[in-house]
């Protein structure tokens, strides 16, 4: 190799590692950390406004299809498992240790050095520091310093620089520590957290060799290349499990859908429990497991309840969430838009039901059964939260007993979603059942009230509504209150009055059955809105159609009780709370023109079947975290409560006396030190005037203050 | 804590710190710890090992607190004193209506009334003192914030016993929704603000630290009376840990002293602001004893942060399945840290003094008070307890 080669060489070498620190100098950099802790505050902002993990489909009806897809290659519905927010942390943990280990050598020597180099020039020019002239000898001034300061408890070096006499003490160089152990602690938490980051599973997925499933699908359904194998991974999924039914894997959320990773074990829930204080407020959710597991000669049977998990072989099993596991509902199928008789169906929930009624064909879909509802009182007909771990607490609560969720689906796909109640709720001193309609999952329900009759059942509502269904019922009811109406007008014409008047009655309950009172009252104004008819004739026509279609629903409904109380015409009383029920029924009657459903189920007997939603999670590198927790909070107190404190103290023989200089500094809380070198001086002065007395029997001590 | 001089000087003379201790520090200790053995004794029972390993702790913690703060050592006994006189009379809650103490002074909503009069009246006493530089009525204005720390925590103490009272399966340390936890902000925050008034002989920063505290008050008085928060819920099952009695205080230290350093960030601009040998600046501290102050407010705030960030990450583990979710409550915890992390380096780092400090601290206590409130409020999550 030349000389110039070599020169070459070198060059090459330094600029080398010039790059090299100059990216250490950058890592290490304040600047960058300081950066990176904002950046990522300010990441972290943005996944608490925006709502993580929910359905694709619901961001994109949120944010319209180009933000959406904006939104999507950012990351921002993962933002804590986007690959740059984990970025940024792993940048901030290499920051950290860079910056920690430039640092340790420096920290190393302030923790063992004494600094007993010190002039008595920088001495005196600390604000804390004291000299005196006294009459003792050096060897006697430097033991006196010696106790005080061991006794103050600091740790000394004592030397010699030419005549003077230099002691170095220090305390609390613990403080130092401090530094390294909450910095060190940062990079320790970092590396625990990336460890259970499953950041397999994301380079996986990245890779396309793990297949994320977004549909609804149950783990024997699960392709093989949406399973990961059991093994030593992290991981945090939840599992849902039916009483009676155990599972051998868990669900990860990927995305917007999941895959599925299986466990070593089996579990097996025996049995799920919901307690409740006497106020209606649920007071404990408790899994009776059990884990069926090879290397188990029985199998391990454990109760597990929210705030208290099971730990079984490095896996962490948690009481989540509950829904129903496949209730065997019987249902009674009323139905609404035309004459035929109830009938009596049979499913489970998660089943689905063809029927046909009236020619209409609709799908069944059970979703759910509750055995409780427990709502606040003060709440709106809206269900509460029924996440267990949730730890808001209000209002006061009533349960208002079992209410099942169905979706009626038409043959285009297009679905509605119900919810209704077992027994009739009393509101506003009446008891209705509540029916909840809504045509997708983000709205809440809005409900219809259908009148319990006196027995506490929808019949007579429903025989009602069969009523006005039958044109030959609506027309004679009609007719008979036309009739009643026209008594005055005898003589030719009248019935064919009689006729006309009924025959508006009928077209107005065709109406309303349609489009509820507001469609009647619609058609009311058009077709009196013509220039020949005066303000107050269209008044009274007005008035008019509104009682004859009163009075014709109200024949109906007399009709109605009748025939159900087995009584005469003449013989019928309309009681207070019959006429109550009237109002209420055609509210519920108006309020059915928005139901456009055949049919309405009534629930009227189930076998309740639960399932526990479990939390199962693999944290391999919790224990690294938890020693990083230990180590943060250990340093962050021995830092700011443990001041590193120096003194220094000169003794400086002269020819008739000897010059004692005391000084300190303390890199935390300058006033309290101030206090403690003051004492420490105090006593160091009373220890050299006890010892010059014994020397020369006098005061020798002059002292001078800073 | 500023001790005599004579005392560090005494302490000076001995070795080791038992051997510093006086006759009246191992009184404090015996008395405290003898009370803690009635209790350990007594209610052995219905007590589990976390609880008794938290009595315990909190018993050895508060027997080093009343050696290094001798005010402790009265306050103690005349809150603890008060308690026991009014869980005595309280066999059955109707007694709160007929007893004349529980009435007008110990049940649990009488006394937390007396504590929101006293620290609305403690401040104007300090604003009087300030104005008009009377010592005796700033005097007055450390014995009304005495009185309405006091109060508070008796009034926290008694409804604990009055829990237990509405059913023993309802029983449970008053620190579990946000009613519960304001009083015990405006009590911790009293107490901090006690110890540095004490430490740095100044009574001219207690109108800027009782104004927070008011404030407090007031949210607090708003929320019993308009939303009815002050009813004792039976615990929610999430809500059922040893946890929850070292979490949420060692978090309220937290707050308590992010707010402190954030009035006397207010208190720092305002002396900036006066003339060196104006009014102000012969009412108030220096710049530097304020800022000194300060640092040591945010030190004591972020350590106990940082310790109750962990004790919830800790407690998450065993009630969320895990010890970090991104929850908005953790994410917006870890925020606050991140804040008060950053504030510091530049302290420690920089040697960032003054007003740019100064308003960080403020700013400060708009993303604190965000976490503690503004999660609740605006974000969902399993921790957003007590809705507005």
């Amino acid at each position: 190799m030349s000389a110039d080669e070599a020169e070459r060489d070198g060059r090459r070498k330094r600029r080398r590692r010039s790059m090299l620190r100059i990216i250490l100098e950058f890592l290490g950099s304040m600047r960058l950390a300081i950066t990176l802790l904002v950046v990522l505050a300010v990441a972290s902002v943005i996944g608490t406004v925006l709502q993580q993990n929910e359905p694709y489909a619901d961001y994109r009806i949120e944010f319209g299809g180009f933000w959406f897809e904006v939104f999507r290659v950012l990351g921002l519905y993962n933002v804590y498992s986007a690959s740059w927010f984990l970025a940024i942390l792993v940048f901030l943990v290499v920051s950290t240790l860079v910056c920690v280990s430039r640092h340790i050598p420096s920290v190393w020597r302030e923790m063992t050095r004494y600094r007993d180099h010190l002039r008595i020039s920088s001495l005196t020019a600390l604000r804390n520091h004291r000299r005196w002239q006294v009459d003792v000898s050096a060897s006697a001034a430097s033991s006196a310093i010696s106790n005080v300061l061991t006794r103050a408890g600091y740790r000394q070096r004592t030397g010699d620089r030419g005549e003077t006499r230099v002691t170095a003490a220090m305390k609390g160089r613990a403080n130092r520590l401090g530094y390294v152990m909450t910095h060190l602690a940062i990079v320790i938490i970092g590396v625990g957290a990336l460890i259970d980051a499953n950041l397999g599973v994301k380079w996986r997925t990245h890779l396309g060799d793990l297949e994320v499933v977004t549909a609804n699908r149950s783990m024997s359904q699960m392709p093989p290349d949406s399973r990961l194998p059991s093994g030593t991974s992290s991981f945090r999924g939840t599992v849902y499990i039916a009483e009676g039914q155990s599972a051998g894997g868990v669900f990860l959320p990927v995305r917007d859908g999941h895959v599925l990773q299986d466990l070593p074990f089996e579990i097996a829930l025996q049995d799920f429990r919901i307690s409740h204080y006497d106020s209606g407020q649920p007071k404990s959710f408790e899994s009776d497991l059990v884990i069926r597991d090879e290397a188990l000669d029985d199998p391990l049977k454990r109760t597990i309840s929210v705030n208290d998990p099971l730990h079984y072989r490095g896996y962490a099993i948690y009481q989540a969430d509950f829904n129903d596991g496949g209730s065997r509902l019987d249902m009674r199928l009323w139905p609404l838009s035309g004459p035929s008789d109830a009938t009596i169906i049979e499913g489970r929930v998660g089943e689905q039901i063809e029927v046909t009624v009236n020619g209409t064909q609709r799908t069944i879909e059970l979703i759910d059964f509750s055995l409780f509802n427990v709502r606040p009182e003060r709440g709106g007909d809206g269900a509460p939260s029924n996440d267990p771990r949730d730890v808001d607490q209000r209002g006061e609560f009533r349960n208002v007993g079992p209410s099942f969720k169905y979706k009626l689906r038409q043959p285009s796909g297009e679905a509605r979603e119900f919810h209704n109640y077992l027994t009739p709720l009393r509101l506003d001193g009446a008891s209705y059942y509540l029916s909840g309609v809504r045509t997708s999952p983000g709205e809440p329900f809005r409900y219809l009230r259908i009148p319990a009759d006196r027995e506490g059942s929808p019949a007579l509502f429903m025989a009602l509504l069969d009523r006005l269904n039958q044109s030959a019922q609506v027309r004679n009811a009609a007719q008979e209150t036309a009739r009643q109406l026209l008594k005055q007008y005898q003589g030719e014409g009248a019935e064919t009055l009689v006729k006309r008047v009924a025959g508006t009655a009928e077209g107005m309950i065709k109406r309303l059955r349609r489009g509820g009172f507001s469609a009647v009252e619609q058609h009311l104004a058009s077709q009196f809105d013509s220039d020949a008819i005066d303000d107050q004739r269209r008044e009274t026509l007005v008035r008019f159609s509104r009682t004859v279609l009163q009075r014709t629903l109200m024949q109906l409904y007399r009709d109605s009780l009748i025939s159900e109380r087995d009584v005469a015409s003449a013989a019928l009383k309309l009681a207070q709370r019959d006429r109550r029920f009237f109002a209420d029924a055609l509210e519920a009657i108006s309020g059915l023109a928005a139901y456009e459903e055949p049919f309405w189920l009534q629930l009227k007997t189930f076998e309740h079947i639960q399932a526990s939603g479990l939390q199962i999670t693999r944290s391999p590198g919790k224990d690294i975290v938890y020693a990083g927790f230990g180590l943060l909070s250990g340093g962050v107190f021995v830092m700011f409560y443990v001041p590193h404190r120096r003194m220094w103290a000169l003794v400086i023989p002269g020819s008739d006396s000897t010059e004692v200089v005391l000084a300190g500094v303390s890199n935390r809380h300058p006033g309290a030190f101030g206090g403690e070198f003051s004492a420490v001086a105090e006593a160091l002065e009373r220890e050299l005037r006890a010892a010059a007395n014994e020397t020369n029997g006098g005061p020798g001590v002059d002292g001078n203050d800073a | 804590m500023a001790t005599t001089h004579e005392a560090m000087l005494d302490r000076l003379q001995r070795r080791h710190w038992w051997q510093r201790l006086s006759a009246s520090d191992l009184c404090w200790a015996v008395v405290v710890a003898a009370a803690a053995m009635v209790a350990l004794v007594r209610y052995r029972a219905p007590m589990n090992g976390y609880d008794t390993a938290i009595l315990v702790a909190t018993s050895l913690a508060l027997i080093a607190l009343g050696w290094h703060w001798r005010a402790i050592r009265v306050f103690t006994p005349v809150v603890g004193g008060a308690s026991l006189f009014a869980v005595m009379r309280y066999p059955d809650l109707a007694a709160a209506q007929t007893d004349f103490f529980l009435e007008y002074l110990l049940a649990s909503q009488s006394a937390i009334m007396w504590m929101s009069a006293l620290f609305p009246a403690a401040t104007l006493a300090y604003g009087v003192g300030l104005v008009t530089r009377h010592e005796f009525s700033a005097r007055v204005g450390t014995a009304l914030t005495w009185t309405a720390v006091g109060a508070g925590l008796v009034g926290l103490l008694v409804r604990w016993w009055e829990s237990y009272l509405h059913g023993p399966d309802i029983g449970h340390i008053p620190v579990s929704n946000l009613y519960e936890v304001f009083i015990l902000f405006a009590v911790i925050t009293g107490l901090i603000y006690l110890y540095y008034e004490a430490a740095y002989r100044t009574r001219a920063l207690g109108v800027f630290v009782l104004t927070v505290i008011s404030a407090a008050v007031g949210f607090l008085l708003w929320y019993h009376f308009q939303r009815g928060a002050d009813t004792i819920e039976p615990l929610v099952p999430a809500l059922q840990s040893y946890w929850m009695k070292i979490h949420v205080p060692a978090n309220f230290i937290g707050y308590g002293a992010f707010a402190m350093a954030a009035m006397l960030g207010v208190a720092y601009l305002v002396r900036h602001r006066a003339s060196d040998d104006g009014p102000v600046a012969a009412r108030l501290p220096s710049l530097a004893q304020l800022d000194e102050l300060m640092y040591k407010v945010i030190a004591l705030g972020f350590a106990f942060f940082t310790v109750a960030t962990i004790l919830g990450s800790l407690w998450a583990a065993e009630a969320w399945g895990g010890y970090w979710s991104w929850d908005p409550k953790e994410t917006w915890a870890l925020i606050v840290w991140l804040n008060y992390a950053g504030w510091l380096h530049l302290r420690f780092t920089k040697g960032l003094r003054g007003r740019a400090m100064a308003w960080w601290a403020i700013i400060g206590l708009g993303v604190t008070t965000f976490a503690f409130l503004g999660v609740n409020i605006f974000l969902s999550g399993l921790h957003s307890y007590g809705e507005l």
